[in-house]
């Protein structure tokens, strides 16, 4: 098909795929935030979730393939670009591009990584099944969410793993949300520097959002 | 004012090519860059050199022909400025220049700082223009195009294809210059006609001639000697989606 | 031998539409037959090619830049002419062909102007269809603008550069033609000769810059539109590449060449400052349609212009033409600038510049103004001179610009060799001894659009296609011709760079070959530029090899021929004994100190015919009649 052909196409790709990402980065944000009202809150919420599989699993389904796409034109248009560069310039200065832009791929590769360990430790809980949820039921028999994010972040190297990939996350949003706004043609020489500094904005509430939860329980404020 | 230059020697375009040092004597800051570079030259012609080609035309900004990466910056340190236009009085005694031609596997290099970039050519060949044909066209008033829209097209269409752009994206991509085009002419009454079928083949045609995809860094702006918008590539995307909405094959 | 310029009988007004009915066709199945080389991609050769390929010929199209879009059309700033009258001021198709007729200092051929000025309307049409965002008012309207010392807005304009627009529209017309398969792009290929089988032109031997290779390109009739010669000053508005090599060549294949002492020197162009000067660059002479011209009242004025009081400015265009005063046509407002400097009252460290003040206008209308008008080219006076005109008035010194000689064409645009076809700059035929503002544009794309695909069908239709190859012995012997000449080039091994020897023979072609001419300085320059010719082929010295890109080499083939070119020039010069538009002869003026033109011997087109190397050249006359303007002296007082 010509769209996955084009140049534009593919970034269009790019965009909707990364931006449904955005959107679950968005709500999986928000619904951790009950990891301040204490285990009770947490743990329904995980319930709840847990309860309707079709919905679930149709989502998870939907997210791979985001994640998918997304992951495979990042690769390749990267492959694409870096090979219609030839040689390198002996002096090179970069007048507007930022290192968030220019990392893109850097920090899209280390999120990756980071996400196929956060499901294995937190989602399946298969590399530290000593604390996994699924084998503690709390007083009301629910997995004990809440126990198991607070004993891992209690331990410094998991908390800073996930801060580190928290602002890798940052950065690549940092470039992203503007990016695709240019991309879906949303900008324009008035918009565009409120939309980048809107997406800088966005791209640290989310970074910090998330590095809050480790530092939090690091803090003793969540316990 | 005397300067250092390292400057990019490539005798052909599949020689190994590399960075000579040259002294650059007795410069003069009311000089332009091109006429510091044709003062080396005479030196170099005199003590039975080679001099260093490069390529230049009109001298006044217009034609896009000069295309050198001075110091990793396309066109020099100065803003909206080809190499033509930029004059010695922008550097100092004693100051180190890095002279070396655009980069990109579209551009291969013909010799020295000369590159070929009949890619930028044959992207316009694809769909850069309304088919008109020679007379038989209604009276130039006939149809009014809002001075907003006229404004907005010539912003577009002063690009002068000098490929600046591509020299500075990090991926080597057209895509500014592209939009430039596609953004010039779908904004015109004129132009909306074959708009759908433009964007597509001239983004093809990119593709095609080996330059990169944008990735948003806006690098191309930046170094652009007529300060050429991206909001243009923002127009491009727009024109995209629009394109892709209409009937397969209506292109 | 009488030139017949085979211009139309009857009235003017149908003389072109008469002729184009008269003219032969060519069908649409024979037109893929016949092959046309047109040699330049400006707007005259751009509009041809894509013109003629649309209609369905073969066309191969030569330039020596890397891109058609580079052509130094593409630099011109300030409008293109068209007698629309949408401001309803009494513009009419006749009075653009009277001002310029008038403009021309009555040495056009009336048949050739009328004709541009019916088919300017047509450009502008044209030019709107293909996309080129002309200025518009805020009704949607197309803008017009006075320029040039005309009495009528008569002028379309893209900002401050309409010639790059115009030029792209003719690019886009010529890509879609290339991508259609009926026009073939040669660039980086320079034409160097001019093939003639059997007296008619049959094609060109051209040099490929990039390998150095040198190929004959066979066809069925060439178009010559490789622009003017104004770079055989050195120092020039045109671009560094500008050249008259094509032209030149042709000429001594027995093209006429048509008055070549006609050249314009442009009034606002930047002063040089110094000896590495490369070129002049031009401010769009709009400028004076608020800046205001001047120089000290008293000679040796040292002091910073803007600290100069109001009493003590010689206003001199106001005081000398209050009828037009700043706006006064460029031959005559350059000629005036030259004066004031002659007396010593020049501004700027050489002394060698006059002010163009915008004080006046600031104030009346605000600096916002001023900068929406002109804001490009006040910053482009900027980059180049370090100075801000907003706060203290421009230098601005005459520079070369334009040349209206060029190549002799009859009405059909077709040189003295049947077959050779030659369009815009290149050719003689519509501005006479000068030509005015926004005039180059029209014509270039008049030429091209719109009259040689009727003309070139008259000559094809009695053509058999295909008629020669290049293994004909013309061919053959063309390229033994060009490699001979360019290996005479690199082994002469002197001492002194082709650029030493450009810049030689332009100061000796400014200073008596200028503005200001006299018998004296002519003769002197006849014997100045042989002795620095035989020096340039003696001394010269040219690094590199025949193969691959050798830029010296290239410019060393032109700078031969404008070493001889510059006292055809110059002989052509000296034998116009009579002042009129761009051709100034001292000793022949006015009391006032006006051109006094010699209707009665001199209304003729001067045409050169090149007779060998070491013989003068023949002059022919083309007389030039004038039925329908009434000749007087062009008076802007």
């Amino acid at each position: 098909m010509r769209f996955l052909e084009s140049p534009v196409g593919r970034k269009l790709v790019m965009t909707v795929s990364g931006l449904s990402m955005i959107g679950f980065v968005i709500i999986h944000l928000l619904g951790n935030t009950s990891l301040y009202y204490g285990a009770d809150s947490i743990n329904a919420y995980a319930k709840a979730l847990h309860g309707l599989p079709p919905l679930l699993w149709g989502f998870r389904l939907v997210m791979l393939i985001m994640v998918s796409l997304h992951v495979f034109y990042g690769i390749s248009l990267t492959l694409e670009n870096r090979g219609a560069k030839t040689g390198k310039y002996a002096v090179r200065e970069n007048v507007r591009s930022t290192f968030a832009g220019r990392s893109m791929i850097w920090t899209g590769l280390f999120i990756g990584a980071f996400i196929i360990y956060h499901l294995l430790h937190f989602t399946f809980q298969v590399i530290d099944p000593g604390t996994a949820a699924s084998g503690h039921a709390d007083a009301l028999g629910r997995p004990d969410v809440f126990m198991m994010v607070v004993l891992n972040f209690r331990r410094l190297a998991v908390s800073s793993l996930y801060v580190c990939a928290m602002a890798a996350l940052g950065l690549h949003l940092l470039h992203s949300l503007q990016s695709a706004f240019q991309t879906m043609g949303l900008s324009s020489d008035r918009t565009l520097p409120v939309i980048v500094r809107a997406g800088a904005l966005a791209a640290l509430l989310i970074s910090l959002g998330y590095a809050a939860f480790p530092l939090s329980v690091l803090a003793g404020i969540i316990r | 004012m005397n300067l250092t230059l390292y400057v990019w020697r490539q005798s052909g375009p599949d020689e190994p090519g590399r960075l000579e040092q040259y002294e650059a004597w007795e410069i003069t800051p009311d000089m332009s860059f091109l006429e510091m570079l044709d003062v080396v030259n005479e030196g170099l012609i005199k003590s039975g050199k080679e001099p260093i080609a490069f390529d230049h035309d009109c001298r006044e900004g217009i034609c896009g022909m000069c295309s050198q990466v001075i110091n990793g910056v396309p066109h020099g340190p100065q803003k909206k400025t080809t190499v033509c236009q930029l004059h010695m009085r922008h550097f100092k005694d004693g100051d180190t220049l890095y002279i070396e031609p655009w980069r990109s596997r579209a551009f291969p290099v013909i010799k020295d700082l000369i590159v070929d970039r009949s890619a930028l050519d044959r992207i316009i060949q694809a769909g850069g223009y309304i088919s008109v044909h020679t007379g038989g066209v209604p009276d130039a008033d006939a149809v009014l195009i809002p001075k907003a829209d006229a404004d907005t097209a010539m912003d577009a269409a002063e690009c002068i294809g000098c490929g600046a752009c591509v020299a500075a994206c990090p991926n080597g991509s057209a895509m500014l210059f592209t939009a430039a085009k596609v953004a010039h002419l779908a904004t015109l009454p004129q132009g909306r006609v074959e708009a759908a079928r433009r964007v597509c083949v001239m983004t093809e045609a990119m593709l095609k001639e080996g330059f990169g995809s944008c990735s948003n860094h806006y690098e191309c702006q930046a170094v652009c000697p007529k300060g050429i918008s991206v909001q243009f590539i923002a127009k491009l995307n727009r024109e995209f989606i629009k394109a892709s909405f209409k009937k397969a094959g209506s292109y | 031998m009488i030139l017949d310029g085979k211009c139309p009988s009857g009235p003017l007004s149908e003389a072109w539409d008469n002729h184009r009915r008269q003219m032969k066709l060519v069908s649409p199945a024979n037109k893929r037959k016949y092959k046309i080389i047109v040699v330049g991609t400006g707007l005259a050769g751009a509009s041809a090619a894509a013109s003629l390929g649309e209609l369905g010929y073969n066309v191969e199209a030569f330039c020596y830049q890397d891109s058609p879009r580079r052509a130094h059309s593409i630099a011109a700033q300030g409008g293109i002419n068209a007698a629309k009258n949408y401001p309803n001021d009494g513009d009419s198709i006749f009075r653009l062909f009277h001002d310029t007729i008038k403009g021309g200092d009555f040495r056009a051929r009336e048949a050739n102007v009328y004709r541009l000025a019916m088919v300017s309307n047509a450009i502008i049409d044209q030019c709107v269809a293909q996309g080129v965002p002309f200025a518009r008012d805020y009704a949607g309207y197309l803008e017009n603008r006075s320029f040039g010392g005309a009495q009528v807005s008569r002028t379309f304009f893209a900002r401050g550069q309409t010639g790059q627009q115009l030029l792209l529209g003719a690019y886009a017309a010529l890509s879609r033609q290339v991508k259609a398969g009926s026009v073939k792009l040669h660039p980086r290929m320079e034409m160097l000769d001019l093939v003639v089988v059997d007296g008619q032109a049959k094609g060109i031997t051209a040099r490929d810059l990039v390998t150095g290779r040198i190929y004959s390109h066979a066809a069925d009739a060439v178009c010559l539109c490789t622009g003017g010669y104004a770079n055989v000053f050195y120092l020039s508005t045109n671009a560094m590449g500008s050249n008259v090599t094509a032209a030149y060549r042709a000429y001594k294949k027995g093209a006429f060449f048509a008055n070549p002492c006609y050249t314009q020197i442009h009034p606002t162009c930047i002063p040089v400052t110094g000896d590495h000067q490369s070129k002049l660059t031009l401010m769009s002479e709009s400028l004076r349609n608020d800046g205001r011209v001047w120089v000290p009242k008293i000679r040796g004025d040292n002091r910073a212009p803007h600290e100069i009081p109001e009493e003590e400015r010689d206003y001199y265009l106001e005081r000398k033409y209050p009828g037009f005063g700043n706006l006064a046509p460029r031959d005559i407002a350059s000629r005036a600038a030259k004066e004031v400097c002659d007396e010593g009252r020049g501004v700027g460290v050489s002394g060698r510049g006059v002010c163009l003040d915008f004080s006046g206008a600031i104030g009346r209308l605000g600096e916002e103004t001023i900068r929406g008008r002109y804001g490009n080219l006040f910053d482009m006076y900027e980059k180049i001179t370090n100075e801000n005109a907003y706060r203290q008035p421009m230098r601005i010194y005459p520079a070369p610009h334009y040349a209206m000689g060029g190549l002799w064409v009859d009405y059909n645009l077709q040189s003295t060799v049947p077959g050779l076809f030659v369009l815009g700059e290149a050719n003689f035929s519509d501005h006479g001894a000068n030509r005015l503002g926004a005039s180059a544009l029209m014509q270039g794309l008049a030429d091209g659009y719109f009259i040689i695909p009727s003309t070139i069908a008259d000559y094809l239709g009695r053509t058999e296609p295909g008629r020669v190859s290049t293994g004909n012995e013309a061919f053959i012997r063309s390229v033994e011709e060009c490699e001979t000449s360019i290996r005479r080039l690199l082994a002469i091994g002197g001492k002194k760079t082709v650029n030493e020897f450009h810049r030689e023979l332009g100061s000796i072609m400014w200073e008596h070959v200028g503005m200001a001419r006299s018998k004296e300085g002519l003769t002197k320059a006849l014997s100045l530029i042989p002795a620095l010719r035989t020096e340039f082929w003696e001394n010269v010295r040219i690094p590199g090899g025949e193969a691959g890109l050798n830029q010296e080499l290239e410019k060393a083939g032109r700078v031969a021929d404008f070493l001889e070119f510059g006292e055809l020039l110059a002989r052509d010069a000296l034998h116009r004994n009579e002042s009129c538009g761009g051709h100034f002869r001292v000793d022949f003026q006015t009391p006032e100190g006006e051109a006094l033109r010699d209707d009665a011997n001199f209304c003729y087109v001067a045409a050169w015919e090149f007779r060998g190397a070491e013989k003068q050249p023949e002059l022919h006359k083309e007389e030039l009649d004038f039925e329908n303007v009434r000749l007087c002296e062009r008076c802007y007082k």
